[in-house]
């Protein structure tokens, strides 16, 4: 361990705030790119899903004037 | 020889794979990067000369070569899409240019972070931040170039020769630091030959480079599959894959 306290852990021999900016830079821009992509793949299959169901029920709808005729 | 690989072009086989390793490379990732932090920023000795602002580097250093090396991987990517047709290729394009841009933008903004107690400014137009600087925008070009088609095998075709062309800053940026005076310091991690740093510093250094690394190849995946599905939203596979998963 580098550090007695957790004071001196933060201060980072007097480099906290640039330390702890970048590292939370880099938390925050990981954190936003995983939620970004797993919120794509989501919104991804419901656009896909929803469509097969609007196809299909155009199709049932399709069937069901042709058997009206 | 390359009999193996031919299924892999299949977007279906592709797309299952993918599924499969996310969680193993998730977990590689979480607990490479738990450990190799927690060293890095708690039992690595600090530099005898930058103290212990020296810590940056085990994010500045893994994200600007991991910068680099989506970007490599991306314009071989454009490079198969171009000569053997492959559409799979477009969508590991669309897939690996976001988070490229992402590991770009936190070499850069943890390099300036650095650089301002180190050199006393946060930023110089020097070969090494310029060329890095070319590169995100090299990223962002692709990723505005893929979203601006409503055609996608147009814009992947479009989205290829930008990443194509954009090589050409690769080398730029790896020997700016030998070509130009530069403010900023030559390479301490070099793939071959001995790093010029003490062991006690390296090792959670690569630890570190490793979790990074699989992080890239979890969010890739995660997004190629997003790719592969808006690709071939029409093929059956996709809509009994659909189905399946709305049961």
């Amino acid at each position: 361990m580098q550090f007695d306290s957790i004071t001196a852990f933060l201060d980072m021999g007097g480099y906290g705030f640039f330390v702890w900016l970048s590292f939370g830079f880099g938390f925050i821009a990981l954190l936003i790119l995983v939620l970004q992509s797993k919120s794509a793949l989501k919104r991804a299959k419901s656009d896909i899903a929803k469509r097969i169901v609007t196809e299909q029920k155009q199709k049932l709808a399709a069937q069901q004037q042709n058997n009206h005729r | 020889m390359w009999k193996w690989l031919h299924p892999y072009a299949n977007p279906e086989t592709t797309y299952h794979l993918s599924d499969r390793v996310i969680p193993w490379f998730g977990w590689l990732s979480g607990s490479l990067l738990t450990i190799g932090l927690v060293w890095a920023l708690l039992f690595a000795p600090a530099d005898y000369q930058q103290g212990d602002s020296f810590r940056i580097f085990y994010l500045h250093v893994p994200a600007a070569s991991l910068s680099m090396g989506i970007y490599l991987g991306m314009a071989i990517a454009a490079l198969c899409g171009m000569v053997w047709q492959l559409k799979l290729s477009d969508a590991a394009v669309a897939a690996l240019a976001p988070v490229g841009a992402v590991f770009t933008a936190i070499a850069l903004f943890t390099g300036a972070a650095w650089g301002k107690p180190m050199w006393g400014t946060w930023w110089v137009w020097d070969a090494r931040l310029t060329s890095e600087l070319v590169l995100l925008f090299l990223y962002l070009g692709v990723i505005a170039i893929n979203n601006a088609f409503e055609d996608k095998q147009m814009a992947g075709k479009a989205a290829s020769i930008i990443a194509l062309v954009g090589v050409i800053n690769l080398p730029i940026i790896k020997y700016s630091v030998e070509w130009w005076n530069t403010l900023h310091q030559g390479a301490t991690v070099s793939k071959l030959g001995k790093p010029a740093m003490s062991l006690e510093m390296f090792w959670p250094f690569v630890v570190c480079f490793l979790g990074f690394a699989f992080f890239v190849a979890t969010v890739t995946c995660i997004r190629f599959k997003t790719e592969i599905l808006l690709r071939n939203s029409s093929r059956p596979w996709v809509k009994n894959l659909m189905l399946e998963q709305a049961e």
